[in-house]
């Protein structure tokens, strides 16, 4: 059982019109939007739409595409229960907005994103790694990183 | 409720200020936590929490395994309540599989997912009791979750990491005195949760060092992704069992526990009073469930076939080989499902190409946006508080650095 706002999209719609697309999932509304449109889409969900809650920023890298990595937010509005995903395209070398102005909680996931995967974040506090070492070379969940095997200098 | 806020004393100069590691070998860290103080006298300045110490790379490693066998990597994340994260996991999958599980299975899934959040919360009361100085309820907290653990190894076979959910149903049946364990158990559980109030009813070590101490409000909780106990001491009852129920959690009658103080107090008892509501569930559950049934769906595609069937029937056998060395295959697309842990919401994202092995596997673990407010927590406060405030944010490293 679900509380999602089946109208949510049809709203931001009217509000952003060419601003994203909607993508079908089996789970909860979800929209694939651009790098330019993200933070006041994103500014306007939480104030609007009261979507309070950024549970997860993640990353997906689909390896031979152009632009190669999907950078995926997870959206919850506390007092409806309803969910939303957003996603934006990134490609290997382009700076992504940072989420923290918005909400603070978005630090160590985007943090753990330019960690294993490489995505550099504007207006980020501090965006270090936060698992691997400092020195640690490549970005281990990006698929061209090997599983295992040993290095040879 | 207003409440004043520790003093923050005025010479915060770099030079008066003086930088220690607390941890990552700290007994009083949980685990490897280590925590970088920036300290004015015995007031801290600044407090950064430096993990990683226990990174492992599931999610690497789960991208070269098949669905089912990921299960096993769910039950090393948050290794206190390996059932939460197994549900969390099979139900993602089972989400995006379409797959409709026996309602059997459902009860004893909450029955299971409720004695791991008794025994996860049984392990945090004795430790944070114990970081404010009160020894003895440790003792008497692990020995109690002992039973419970013993349980589980009843129905699954081991005590810590049982994969005992699997992708469809179960992996086994129940075995026989079950039922009869379970009741023991429900009725020994009050005696020892009189005997642990004793110790902890009023106690001045605990109201002193609790009270007013690692504050944090629903404002600032929110903007930090905090979730579960924590996010319910500021006064926002979020608990998905209730607010998005999953499992069969609807048919079932249970309240949750809300404060409004936002301190560690307030986090305390709701923690404690969580675990009576747990017990009603599991009263509940255990009623529901049927000695004989169904345990798991009967859809051979996805659940392994009994072993009785597999010696006499060719199809079974030819699905059990199947099963064993491919795995089945997941549509292609994505999925989310996050459930209520005992530390809060625990949700796992799948991105499958059509294939068996998950393309992206990713674990939304509470945990590790939970201790993102230890800074603000500690702020201005004491050392000695510091202690309190890990402990009240009852983080899990296993999860924190999955």
């Amino acid at each position: 059982m679900n509380h999602n706002d089946p109208d949510i999209l049809g709203r931001l719609a009217e509000r952003f019109p060419q601003g994203f697309t909607s993508v079908q999932a089996v789970d909860q509304p979800t929209l694939l939007t651009t790098r330019d449109q993200l933070v006041t889409m994103m500014q306007y969900l939480r104030d609007q739409e009261q979507y309070r809650l950024c549970l997860d920023v993640l990353v997906v890298d689909y390896l031979p595409d152009r632009p190669r990595f999907e950078l995926v937010y997870h959206l919850y509005n506390p007092w409806k229960h309803a969910r939303l995903r957003v996603k934006i395209r990134v490609g290997i070398n382009e700076k992504v907005p940072s989420m923290t102005e918005l909400w603070p909680g978005c630090n160590w996931p985007e943090r753990e994103a330019f960690d294993l995967f490489g995505i550099q974040f504007e207006g980020h506090p501090n965006l270090r790694r936060i698992y691997l070492p400092d020195d640690w070379d490549g970005h281990p969940l990006r698929k061209d990183y090997p599983l295992t095997g040993t290095r040879v200098d | 409720m207003a409440i004043e806020k520790p003093e923050l004393l005025g010479a915060s100069e770099p030079d008066d200020t003086m930088i220690i590691n607390l941890g990552p070998q700290h007994p009083s860290t949980h685990g490897v936590l280590r925590v970088r103080l920036q300290l004015d006298g015995e007031r801290v300045v600044y407090a950064e929490p430096v993990i990683g110490y226990l990174h492992t790379g599931f999610e690497k490693s789960a991208e070269n395994l098949t669905f089912q066998q990921c299960n096993t990597i769910t039950d090393r994340l948050d290794y206190l309540a390996p059932m939460t994260n197994n549900l969390a996991y099979v139900l993602a999958v089972e989400k995006i599989l379409k797959v409709e599980v026996p309602k059997r299975a459902q009860y004893i899934r909450v029955l299971f997912a409720e004695l791991t959040r008794v025994a996860s919360h049984l392990v945090w009361l004795g430790t944070h009791v114990m970081d404010l100085g009160a020894m003895s309820l440790f003792f008497y907290t692990m020995r109690e979750r002992e039973v419970i653990l013993d349980l589980i190894e009843a129905a699954s076979g081991v005590r810590m990491n049982p994969s005992y959910f699997r992708v469809g149903g179960l992996a086994y049946d129940l075995p026989d005195g079950f039922h009869e364990k379970v009741y023991a158990f429900i009725k020994d559980f009050p005696r020892w949760m009189k005997a642990y109030r004793h110790l902890f009813d009023g106690n001045p070590l605990i109201n002193v060092r609790l009270k007013g101490i690692a504050i944090l409000s629903q404002e600032d909780a929110l903007g930090l992704s905090v979730t579960g106990p924590n996010l319910r001491a500021t006064g926002l009852p979020l608990d998905l069992r209730k607010d998005e129920p999953y499992s069969s959690y609807d048919e079932f009658e249970f309240a949750v526990p809300v404060r409004t103080e936002c301190d560690a107090y307030a986090r305390f008892w709701v923690r404690v009073d969580e675990m009576y509501e747990s017990m009603k569930i599991i009263e509940q559950a255990i009623d529901k469930i049927e000695p004989q049934g169904p345990y798991a769906t009967s859809d051979r595609k996805i659940s392994l076939p009994p072993r009785e069937e597999i010696y006499g029937n060719m199809e079974a056998l030819i699905h059990q080989f199947k099963l064993v060395t491919q795995g089945f295959p997941v549509p292609a697309g994505e999925v989310y499902h996050g459930i209520e842990g005992p530390r809060g919401e625990i949700g796992f994202y799948l991105v499958s190409d059509g294939g068996s092995k998950p393309y992206r596997w990713r674990a939304r673990t509470p945990s590790f946006y939970n201790l993102q407010s230890l800074p603000l927590m500690c702020k201005g406060g004491l050392v000695a508080d510091v202690i309190t405030s890990i402990g009240s944010i009852d983080i899990m490293l296993g999860d924190v650095d999955k």
